[in-house]
């Protein structure tokens, strides 16, 4: 083994850093441009920031709508998502169910699907056939929270298995002959043991159905529309309107940021899709 | 043991949910890639045409450029990001001042949504305002223009794709660096082989799970990429960056033949699942039984 020399590590990783950094530090600084700058010589050191787009996305109250409708479906869907995957995974991984690792593989076929062409009858079976009276799901925070299911649910299902799988069995057998019910035995036994996993589910899927794009940009139109969906408006046939896209994409970068800082000790093993045992 | 009975219970609204909105749909798409339909036009009848669609993929130069154009992008980025992570992986296995934030600053682009990335780099590339064609043509007299250059458009989207992904990968080997046993290591320094042995004797093999795994998250959604390169080339210039997601897109929206979108759309998503598959049956799932 080479000797640790701190020095070259921390110019290397510097180097590194700049690398990652200067274009979320780009984005800031188109941000803070009034649109007549953008076109002269790029520079690199910020002087003189305007926040005429800051203030301009802030007072716009249907980007506010956007961000509060973003922040509902995202959650709603994370929530969802972990919770249903939790239970099927015990289902998979307790149960000796004939096919059980078919229907595994299955569900993450659904997060394979080429998602443009899926647009179209995700939009036709939302107008006319999920449905009731005058309710229809397109267009409402509920059915984004149903769609962006068909994306995160695998995906939640796929990074918990480990985790169940790492729980001993002898465990629930064990509270069962105390005469534990089902129930119990999964909500106040297994459940708790699995929180790690759990947190890193809820966070990626969140940070998922936050960046969603496509299926948003096509199933809603006003009422569910996302804060994603707000940044292709600004990209117009007379021209884009740089600063306010990079504004919005900042405003949609921090929520993400701070939901991810409260997970970065345990994103390692959540990433691996149980190739790893942590 | 408990009946099975309680374990259909537990799935059965994760099976409700995926048929609702993923497997009808996919019903759908099947039904619709049989047929000849534009939606929009004026008489939006479906016409049964059989198995034409199908054969029609088969000539279809320009989707198999797409799925050429997708295999160089996945063979590019993906080779680059495992080397590119695992030089990282190893420095992180070191103790130095800063690792902490080092590495959350490392893991930042993750959570960028593609929409977003696409339009970072859109900012950075444009010719009008990018600041790193202005300084490249300052500095070097390079003029790099992805408007028009097939070159410099498909090179960006890798270098977009490498920013964005490497570290996934990162992470990855981390994990899989973290949870290799010391022992095999010692044994072959006393029985005196050299970097290069261990290095693809005892570490690679080691390894190989984490990387398979990681393969297989960035081949399932290399294949379905719109959103990012959408936003920074549309596809263009030409079909130089046409990935088959985008040629899907562009197959179903601006040109709006729904039919042979979804005839393509099926295919894809076949390949995509033997792929995975494959993948999966011989690389994961015999390590995931052992325990």
């Amino acid at each position: 083994m080479k000797k640790n020399n701190p020095i070259i590590a921390i110019v290397f990783w510097s180097l590194v850093s700049f690398l990652t950094l200067f274009p979320i530090y780009w984005l800031f600084v188109i941000s803070v441009k009034p649109a007549v700058q953008l076109f002269s010589t790029p520079d690199v050191i910020l002087s003189d920031p305007y926040w005429g787009n800051y203030a301009k996305v802030w007072g716009d109250r249907l980007l506010r709508s956007y961000m509060v409708n973003s922040l509902v479906i995202s959650t709603g869907n994370a929530l969802l998502c972990t919770i249903l995957g939790f239970f099927a995974c015990y289902a998979l991984s307790r149960f000796k169910m004939a096919g059980k690792e078919s229907l595994f593989f299955w569900t993450i076929t659904n997060r394979m699907a080429p998602p443009a062409v899926f647009l179209l009858p995700l939009f036709l079976l939302m107008t006319q056939v999920y449905a009731v009276g005058d309710f229809r799901l397109l267009d409402t925070r509920i059915g984004m929270i149903l769609v962006y299911c068909t994306f995160n649910l695998p995906f939640a299902i796929w990074t918990l298995r480990p985790t169940l799988d790492g729980i001993p069995k002898e465990l629930d057998e064990a509270a069962y002959v105390d005469g534990a019910s089902s129930w119990k035995v999964i909500t106040e036994i297994v459940f708790p043991l699995c929180r790690p996993g759990l947190a890193v589910t809820l966070i990626l899927t969140w940070v998922f159905a936050w960046n969603e794009y496509l299926l948003a940009a096509t199933l809603t139109n006003f009422n569910a529309r996302t804060l994603t969906t707000g940044l292709s408006e600004y990209v117009t046939t007379t021209g884009t309107e740089w600063g306010i896209m990079a504004t919005i994409s900042v405003f949609t970068l921090i929520p993400a940021l701070i939901v991810f800082g409260l997970v970065q000790k345990h994103i390692v093993a959540g990433l691996t899709f149980g190739a790893v045992k942590g | 043991m408990q009946s099975n009975r309680l374990g259909w219970i537990l799935l059965a609204p994760t099976l409700a949910i995926l048929f609702f909105f993923g497997v009808l749909p996919f019903i759908y798409v099947v039904y619709v890639s049989f047929h000849q339909w534009n939606p929009f036009a004026a008489d939006p009848h479906m016409i049964f045409n059989g198995a034409d669609n199908f054969r029609k993929i088969v000539f279809d130069a320009e989707f198999l450029n797409s799925v050429g154009v997708t295999v160089l992008f996945v063979l590019f980025a993906v080779i680059s990001e495992l080397v590119v992570g695992y030089i990282l992986a190893q420095a992180f296995m070191k103790e130095f001042p800063g690792k902490a934030i080092f590495r959350t600053i490392h893991t930042l682009p993750l959570i960028m949504a593609p929409i977003i990335v696409g339009s970072v780099w859109k900012l950075m590339m444009t010719p009008s305002i990018g600041i790193i064609p202005h300084y490249l043509n300052e500095w070097f007299g390079i003029t790099v223009n992805i408007g028009t250059s097939p070159v410099a458009a498909f090179t960006t989207i890798i270098i977009m794709d490498i920013w964005h992904w490497t570290p996934l990968v990162t992470l990855t080997l981390i994990a899989a660096l973290v949870s290799l046993p010391p022992d095999p290591f010692e044994q072959a320094q006393i029985d005196g082989a050299n970097k290069r042995q261990i290095f693809f004797h005892i570490t690679v093999p080691m390894i190989a799970p984490a990387v398979v795994a990681t393969v297989f998250i960035r081949l399932m959604d290399a294949l379905r990429t719109v959103d990012e390169v959408w936003m920074l080339t549309g596809g263009g210039p030409g079909s130089a960056t046409r990935f088959v997601g985008v040629h899907i897109f562009k197959e179903v929206f601006p040109k709006t033949n729904y039919g042979y979108g979804s005839t393509i759309s099926v295919i894809v998503l076949y390949l995509t699942i033997v792929a995975c598959w494959l993948l999966y049956v011989t690389m994961l799932a015999p390590r995931n039984k052992k325990d």
